[in-house]
């Protein structure tokens, strides 16, 4: 009975303490976490953090219903906040600091999911083997000139899917097809490992170009392992379609959710994401690009130059997800 | 054939028939209890009947072959080479003395706290073509990569190897704890009769300890169904990466319910065909005359070779990765440990020693009430619950989250219609959920072993007793109990060691701010940052070295002649 009383108490005590905010989470937790204590040190709001795969989190989103104790889903990929929002897991919030800091093509029409930090799917190369002058654009990689010389990882990867996605988009399914036939010739090797694994492959010349996204090597550059160093050094990257699209680009995002309790510090967190103390730690830790294009890039990303990024409305990417995964399949990119 | 076919020996309840009124009633909670476990794999065979003909018709048109091919592949290679390295070093052990055999006794057990994808990484990260090994090999002869053959570690290959060295303690530990238990009349009889050592081991040993054989074989055949890291990371399609291929990439968690339902299907065959090829055959010891097991002290020349042949799984399987691992982790231990990861460690152990207690609990009351009243609807029951085994955590874990969310949702609803009260998720996100969702996966582990060892005991035995006016409590304690001790340490370990390395349902189901060893291990493996990774998977392994060096020791005393 002492005990059932106990648990009462702690239950009211949870209602009546400080403010919270519960997170699910896609990002891991290494690479938010900091910026969540940050962000309690500065608001008092306690962070509840749930970590996990996004689809899972969607799952149990979903699941879990009206109910749901999580207020904020963040991921790191625009397909699956479409897929949120999709499945009506989003509610739409009204925040002027948000749309005055994300410009319009990375957050959703409708205000549902924001877009938090940029990346570009690059190319990197060899520049023992590659001639610079050789590189173009992603639907150049189909051209038989690269036999056998392509890594890439599985297309069970999102990165992936998202980047065939905007190909879709930008050129339709046949040409998507036909070129993603064309590029699966010449894989220098079954797909296999993550990003950083194609960069190795690149460095040790198992082949000569890679699709990566482009903070991995930024990553390896300022790794603490010597070998990372080591092999990020012997390879460039290069910026696609810079005479067409531009380079594919995705964002990690958030949005809140439709049976948040504690709607108001979910809106604060989000606005503290895209504050300039967190878009630095994201452009200096995860060397990823700000969403805001007035902050500094990391000294790596600056190395990289200015570039072109293909300005593809991201909410497209979702929609042709399934169509991309099952092209992948149907052109044997394992 | 030496070994009796206790076919024709009296019915398993006999002993027990005067309390039919408990009967009943131990009969009712089994098959509540059955049932209730096995809501999650009934949630995923609900799923046959909503049939995504479209999804089903690209599969079958694009990679259905490689699933079922690679999935295959898989199993026969693993249970190939977990056979070979886990009943010889067994058998070894057991009736032989040479050098260090004491000691590999425990040690070849140490692979089985070794989480596969850890195995995986390692292996990945010395040998792969970009790794130290290779890079040294290239400079050194100024070859390049096309110039030489290497094997390729992420492959059907490689992935077969690195199970295989994870996998095969099971089938040790089992086929030794038989071996142990095993009268060595039988084995001296069958030398007198003409069997020289081979034959002993081939004619009589085996078929003694081949249901026991046959519970690890199991295991390892649905831990090699249910493996997504490994084959993941190695780009190998099976049946599981396209179960999840078809949830995360296409979007249908419905068609991938399916495939998961249909990867129960082959479990279902293959247990049923070892049943069947076993038939009638019951397999039970003939004397329970023991006399302490006389190790034959082997020359030194024959001592070396047994050696080096008990010693490669374990050097491969354990010694080496370690290796990897610690060199890792020394560049980084400074920044992983901390106040932050006692907790990571506390919650895993923690963790693991409710559910494993859980399960054995479990799997004893189901086990026995089989046992005491068997009946057909028992034995399905029972065997439906083992599946879990076979399936991916992450499909259990939603198998899971389902029905518990609908019950707290209904909870309530029901609640603020009557009471104004809202109860919200009630269970739901809970560590409740998560050792419920273990059990599920788990209880095939407890189960068949303590089937297994039930099996062993003759039911003459417990008439035996009740002619000496023992009760049916009694018997168990005193002789069951002292019988069974080593393989219920072992349903034990099995399950501790299985819930320290668990990760997907872990990961979908556990509560805010919650995380284990498994979880951290993952995430930063998962974003390629192996020297990081290597500090929490090397606690997740010593954590398992600690319960597998006790109750190693506790398998060695629990011999019934052991003085």
């Amino acid at each position: 009975m002492n005990k059932l009383l106990f648990i009462c108490l702690l239950l009211v005590q949870q209602l009546s303490f400080a403010a919270e905010v519960n997170v699910y989470s896609a990002r891991k937790e290494a690479l938010i976490k900091p910026l969540l204590d940050r962000f309690t040190e500065e608001t008092s709001i306690e962070v509840n953090l749930v970590t996990g795969k996004a689809d899972t989190l969607l799952k149990r989103l979903e699941v879990e219903g009206k109910n749901s104790p999580a207020d904020l889903l963040l991921t790191v990929d625009v397909a699956r906040l479409i897929r949120g929002k999709d499945k009506g897991l989003f509610q739409a919030i009204n925040s002027s600091i948000l749309e005055q800091t994300i410009p319009e093509s990375y957050r959703d029409a409708t205000n549902q999911w924001f877009g938090l930090s940029l990346r570009s799917r690059v190319i990197v190369y060899s520049p023992d083997r590659v001639n610079k002058s050789d590189l173009d654009s992603y639907i150049d990689l189909a051209d038989e000139k690269w036999k056998n010389r392509i890594c890439v990882r599985s297309s069970s990867n999102v990165y992936n899917q998202s980047m065939v996605a905007a190909m879709i988009a930008n050129y339709g399914i046949e040409k998507t097809e036909r070129w993603a036939k064309g590029l699966v010739n010449n894989f220098a090797r079954s797909p296999k490992g993550g990003d950083r694994d194609q960069i190795k492959a690149v460095a040790a010349g198992v082949c000569d170009v890679a699709l990566v996204n482009n903070y991995y090597l930024a990553g390896m550059l300022e790794s603490s392992q010597k070998s990372e160093v080591v092999a990020a050094n012997k390879i460039k990257l290069f910026w696609p379609s810079q005479d067409g699209r531009g380079a594919h680009m995705n964002v990690s995002g958030a949005g809140v959710l439709k049976p948040a309790k504690h709607k108001k510090e979910a809106i604060q967190l989000l606005e503290f994401l895209v504050s300039d103390y967190a878009q630095q730690w994201y452009a200096d830790t995860n060397h990823e690009y700000s969403i805001n294009p007035n902050i500094e890039s990391n000294s790596v990303l600056k190395s990289w130059g200015k570039f072109k990024a293909d300005d593809l409305n991201l909410g497209l990417l979702g929609k042709h997800n399934t169509d991309a995964v099952l092209l992948m399949d149907r052109v044997g990119w394992k | 054939m030496l070994a009796t076919r206790a076919a024709q020996a009296l019915p398993n309840g006999l002993a027990f028939k005067t309390s039919l009124s408990k009967l009943t009633k131990w009969n009712f909670v089994l098959v509540f209890l059955s049932l209730l476990f096995s809501i999650p794999l009934a949630v995923v065979f609900g799923s046959l009947f909503f049939p995504e003909y479209d999804v089903w018709e690209h599969l079958r048109a694009t990679v259905l072959t490689d699933y079922i091919g690679n999935s295959l592949g898989l199993l026969v290679g693993v249970g190939f080479f977990s056979l070979l390295l886990g009943v010889i070093p067994a058998w070894m052990v057991t009736m032989y003395r040479f050098p260090l055999s004491r000691q590999l006794e425990w040690a070849l057990l140490l692979p089985m706290s070794m989480p596969a994808y850890i195995i995986a990484y390692s292996y990945t990260g010395a040998l792969d073509v970009a790794g130290p090994l290779q890079t040294m090999f290239r400079e050194f002869t100024g070859w390049q990569y096309r110039d030489y053959w290497f094997p390729e570690v992420r492959s059907l290959g490689g992935a077969i190897a690195m199970l295989s060295l994870v996998l095969y303690p099971y089938i040790y530990l089992l086929a030794r704890a038989a071996f142990i238990e095993q009268s060595v009349c039988v084995l001296e009889v069958s030398r007198t009769l003409g069997c020289n050592a081979v034959d002993a081991f081939r004619r009589v040993a085996l078929p003694l300890a081949r249901p026991a054989i046959m519970v690890g074989l199991s295991l390892v055949v649905m831990e090699t169904l249910a493996d997504y890291g490994t084959v993941q990371y190695f780009g190998v399609s099976t049946f599981t990466t396209g179960i999840f291929r078809t949830w995360f990439g296409l979007g249908n968690s419905l068609a991938a319910a399916q495939l998961s339902a249909l990867l129960l299907v082959f479990v279902a065959v293959f247990l049923y065909l070892e049943k069947r090829s076993r038939k009638q055959a019951r397999y039970h010891h003939t004397s329970s005359t023991y006399s302490s097991l006389m190790q034959q002290r082997l020359t030194s020349g024959q001592g070396y070779i047994a050696l080096v042949i008990c010693a490669a799984p374990l050097v491969f399987g354990f010694i080496i990765p370690v290796s990897l691992l610690i060199n890792w982790a020394m560049d980084t231990y400074a920044e992983v440990l901390g106040k932050d990861f006692y907790l990571l460690l506390f919650h895993s152990l923690l963790l693991a020693f409710v559910t494993s207690v859980l399960a054995l609990a479990i799997a004893l009351f189901m086990a026995y009430s089989n046992r005491n009243s068997p009946s057909l609807l028992n034995r399905i029951l029972l065997r439906f619950v083992s599946m879990g085994y076979a399936i991916p955590g992450t499909v259990i874990a939603v198998g899971v989250l389902i029905p518990f969310a609908w019950f707290d949702n209904s909870l309530d609803t029901l609640l603020m219609e009557n009471l104004n009260i809202s109860s919200g998720l009630l269970i739901s996100g809970t560590v409740f959920t998560l050792v419920f969702a273990y059990l599920v996966r788990f209880l095939a582990v407890s189960i068949n072993t303590v089937e297994a060892a039930l099996v062993k005991i003759k039911p003459v035995m417990d008439e035996v007793a009740k002619t000496t006016g023992m009760r049916a409590g009694t018997i168990v304690k005193r002789i069951h109990i002292p019988m069974m001790r080593g393989s219920l340490l072992t349903a034990l370990l099995l399950v501790f060691v299985d819930v320290l390395k668990e990760l997907p349902a872990t990961l979908i189901l556990r509560p805010f701010n919650f995380n284990t060893l498994a979880v951290r291990t993952y995430e930063l493996a998962n974003e390629e940052l192996l020297a990081e990774a290597a500090v929490p998977a090397l606690a997740i392994v010593i954590a398992g070295i600690i319960p597998v060096i006790i109750i190693s020791n506790s398998i060695s005393r629990s011999r019934p002649g052991h003085e």
